[in-house]
């Protein structure tokens, strides 16, 4: 038995006084279950797996992790799409699922408190008879938790008038990776102080862990209308969307498919989209009636003079709902024409989205593999899926390198490579390729405040970590004096 | 006689090029106090480079610096400990680029905020921040976070910060975020700088969504008796769906107040809202197409004493009643204004007011913000009103941040005691 595993046993043992038998797992076929999060193709058994029930329980998780030494990685739903809860294969994989209270709805603050196993659309059902409701909505939303929207900064495609996660979150109660319980920002926006908040939201895991939080609640619009137009191509439909910008309106989304991308659509759910359609674009507008039904015409208008050969209007919520299943099944449905694929991730400024595409197509014919490409247009970011079958030889690594290759694309025109999956484990090395040295640098100085021991969900994010240990700011180049001419090195 | 501080100072910004006209250096003199400290020296680099060999050469020779933008709110928060060196912004100015197709500008620092709309306005474009103190810098907002009625619909400069270059105290340039909206890689340290007063980084260049200029806004405003009747009023209209852009009180000392709603978009869509929100807002209700007097403005004038109070949205009223009741038995002018939209209101008094009145009003305004789930800060105030109060209140997080101080500026020579807990 290596020393590892005796301080694991070690851990277990001190963690199931705790967290009680039940809570702690040590099984491997029952901790084999969490080898993954929603990037499957990485695969780590943890070392031990803790599913604390309360907030003291949780950081008496931690302070025992910090104590022996031993790394932890914390867990929502397991959702995520860039392995940021990929476990450590000798660490804690702490499992938020427990802590699943809606501690307060409280329409009169807009204002709801929950813990951070809840579900995403549980936070919105919950409101939703005050006539509120959550505005950030992953395409996961059924399934994903709170607290993983709040490492992620998740998006959705009503992000684009709304706001990200960041923007909803107004208070925290964390474990920080010393393992206390703090209270971050509250009920109130602008806390005195540093706003830890927003330095906390998409941190990814790696400064602590959320065992509450305070989110906005919105009042639910008077109406919403959606539209389905079909394009012969994705350009026309990227200048319907541009224009529809320029007009200064500001959509609650506009999502668009490609053709491969509406194919595998039909195929899995039968959404009936206008047949030869080279794009669609979902267009959605909501607020006040007046308001809407007069943009809306707008935003009719300005797609049929980019070339919308067809376009409906979502009568009801029935209709409304089939257009978006389409969209909403997008990922899973490039299962029904291909047996692999890899979700890209990637952002471009919204006006560079013809050319971007152009290039994209270009990157698939030179390597012989297919891409659909599922996006929220309004904010220019891209989810291609890259397409393959792992029983042909060599068209597994022919889609990494074109899925890297599009991230390489997005960097180019000034984007980013990821707007909402994170970074995780599976885009660590392509961080650099946005930042210097000295911007993760920097950005690690923040890491290095809140886990000095970098226990808190090491190897994701950043591909080198920094050692705390360090003197923040080591001298590059000569020393200032010395430049000056004041001093000399001897 | 020479001094070679100011010589290293002035071969820094030599030796980190001549973009356009150059940095300057100089001795500080009569009129260059700061927050009533008196600096050694000022420096007016002209590019992040320069300011980088600034803040390298302030390190080699351990200068405390703090940065100047417009000078609007040098009297905010506390006054540096220690003031070496002034970085003035003035020369750090200009549209990097307006990207007007993908709502983005990327602005330098030093920017004034006026100027910047001049330039977005021909595209009908906005920079969604209200400028409640004219002359305002970018660098400014990012480091002093102020916000006007607005930020109930566009949030404040943490929403709308997207990218920014920050300069550290051992002059490392650091970027964060980028220049699309949406970006969730690496860290946000725009929103840690943001309300920073300076105290992690210079900012040197920042990048914000942009949003349309609305084709029509209506101010639908009605006076009432007090806050009882203010309250219920304010939480109709949140709770119908006209979607404001802001709702108002205004509180001056005395009796009555008053609600304004702001609402923006097309013009056939404003009028129907204002419509309906003058219905709400009862008898008496005044529609027009112009800002009421001292809209957006702080309750207080140049020197007197201001404070940020927030609170839970059901709460707004009852802290009003507090306020004036507490400024009623202290006999203080007392004038609150701020938006019941979002929880965060100003309140002023006049430079005059007795020292230990203040003290008294803030503890009774602490306690009262505390109960509806906020904060009393004091955002400026005479020097004997800062020597009697505790300008931040409680900070929730504070041991924390004081170990992000310490990780980026570990010599404590970024304005030095100004922010909260001394840092």
């Amino acid at each position: 038995m290596s020393t590892n595993d005796t301080r694991i046993d070690v851990l277990a043992a001190s963690l199931r006084a705790v967290l009680g038998d039940e809570q702690v797992i040590t099984d491997r076929q029952r901790r084999r279950t969490y080898e993954c999060d929603g990037l499957a193709q990485y695969r780590v058994i943890p070392a031990l797996v803790v599913l604390p029930r309360t907030a003291e329980q949780c950081a008496a998780v931690v302070r025992a992790c910090v104590e022996a030494r031993v790394p932890y990685v914390a867990r929502g739903s397991g959702t995520g799409l860039s392995g940021g809860a990929l476990p450590h294969a000798d660490g804690v994989l702490v499992v938020t699922s427990q802590l699943r209270d809606i501690v307060e709805v409280a329409p009169a603050d807009e204002r709801a408190v929950v813990q951070p196993g809840v579900i995403n659309l549980h936070v919105t059902r919950a409101a939703s008879p005050y006539g509120y409701y959550y505005a950030p909505d992953p395409s996961s939303q059924q399934i994903c938790s709170i607290g993983g929207n709040v490492a992620e900064n998740s998006g959705g495609a009503h992000c684009l008038k709304y706001g990200f996660t960041t923007n909803h979150v107004l208070g925290l109660e964390i474990v920080t990776p010393d393992g206390e319980l703090v209270r971050l920002g509250g009920r109130t926006p602008d806390p005195p102080g540093y706003d830890l908040v927003g330095a906390f939201v998409g941190s990814e895991g790696t400064l602590g862990i959320a065992t509450e939080v305070t989110v906005r609640l919105v009042r639910l619009p008077e109406s919403v209308r959606t539209l389905l137009a079909a394009f012969p191509g994705t350009d026309a439909a990227g200048a319907a969307t541009s224009a529809i910008i320029a007009a200064g309106v500001v959509p609650a989304a506009v999502e668009m498919m490609d053709a491969l991308a509406i194919e595998a659509a039909e195929a899995a759910v039968h959404c009936g989209y206008p047949a030869g359609a080279g794009a669609v674009l979902i267009v959605e507008l909501d607020g006040p009636e007046p308001e809407v039904a007069d943009q809306f015409t707008q935003v009719e208008r300005l797609c049929r003079d980019a070339g919308a050969f067809e376009i409906r209007i979502a009568a009801d919520e029935g209709e409304r709902a089939l257009f978006w299943r389409g969209r909403k099944s997008a990922f899973a449905a490039v299962g029904r024409i291909s047996p692999d694929y890899i979700v890209q991730d990637g952002v471009i400024p919204r006006t560079a989205l013809p050319e971007v595409l152009r290039r994209i197509a270009d990157l698939s014919a030179a390597r012989g593999i297919r891409v659909a490409n599922v996006f929220h247009a309004g904010d220019g970011n891209l989810h291609p899926l890259v397409l393959f079958d792992d029983g042909v030889e060599g068209q597994a690594e022919r889609a990494e390198e074109v899925s890297g290759a599009i991230l390489e694309l997005c960097v180019e025109y000034g984007g980013s490579i990821t707007g909402e999956h994170g970074v995780g484990m599976d885009k660590a090395k392509y961080l650099p390729r946005m930042y210097t040295d000295d911007d993760l640098d920097t950005m690690q100085l923040l890491r290095c405040a809140f886990d000095p021991h970098g226990l808190a969900n090491p190897g994701k994010i950043f591909p080198t970590p920094r050692l705390c240990g360090e003197v923040p700011g080591r001298r590059k180049g000569p020393h200032p004096l010395q430049e000056a001419g004041l001093a000399e090195v001897f | 006689m020479s001094d070679p501080t100011l010589d290293a100072l002035r071969a820094a910004l030599d030796s980190a090029g001549d973009p356009d006209g150059g940095g300057l250096v100089r001795p500080a003199g009569e009129g260059d106090l700061l927050a009533g400290r008196r600096p050694r020296y000022v420096a007016a680099p002209a590019s992040t480079a320069q300011v980088a060999a600034v803040l390298r050469t302030a390190a080699g020779h351990g200068l405390t610096v703090v940065a100047r933008g417009g000078g609007t709110r040098q009297d905010w928060a506390a006054p540096p400990e220690r003031l070496d060196l002034v970085v003035e912004t003035a020369r750090l100015t200009g549209v990097v680029e307006h990207a007007a197709g993908d709502l983005i500008v990327a602005v330098r620092a030093g920017t004034r905020l006026d100027e910047l709309a001049d330039r977005l306005a021909p595209a009908g474009q906005q920079l969604a921040l209200d400028v409640p103190l004219a002359g305002g810098t970018v660098g400014g907002a990012i480091s002093a976070n102020p916000s006007g009625p607005r930020r109930m619909r566009y949030g404040t400069v943490r929403d709308l910060l997207i990218g920014v270059t920050v300069v550290r105290a051992d002059g490392v340039v650091a970027r964060a975020g980028g220049r699309v909206v949406k970006n969730v890689a690496g860290y946000d340290l725009g929103k840690l700088v943001t309300g920073a007063y300076g105290t992690l980084g210079l900012v040197t260049e920042a990048v914000f969504r942009l949003h349309p200029l609305p084709a029509a806004t209506a101010y639908v405003r009605r006076w009432v008796d007090g806050p009882e009747a203010a309250g219920p009023l304010v939480a109709a209209v949140l709770g119908a769906q006209v979607v404001p852009s802001a709702v108002e009180v205004d509180a001056p000392p005395g009796d009555g107040v008053e609600v304004t709603v702001l609402l923006e978009g097309t013009p056939a869509g404003v009028a129907a809202r204002a419509a309906s929100t003058a219905a709400l807002l009862g008898a008496g209700a005044d529609v027009s197409a112009e800002a009421p007097p001292g809209w957006g403005a702080y309750p207080w004038e140049p020197g007197g004493v201001g404070l940020k109070l927030t609170a839970a949205l059901s709460g707004v009223p009852g802290l009003l009643a507090t306020a004036r009741a507490a400024a009623g038995r202290y006999r203080a002018p007392l004038a609150v204004r701020g938006s019941a939209g979002t929880g965060v209101l100003h309140a002023g008094l006049p430079a005059a007011t007795e020292p230990p009145v203040v003290a008294a009003l803030l503890d009774e305004l602490r306690e009262a913000t505390a109960r509806a789930g906020g904060h009393a800060v004091v955002l400026t105030a005479p020097p004997p009103v800062r020597e009697l109060v505790d300008l931040w209140g409680p900070v929730p997080g504070l041991a924390l941040m004081r170990r992000i101080k310490a990780q980026f500026d570990p010599d404590a020579r970024l304005a030095p005691g100004r922010f909260v807990g001394g840092i």
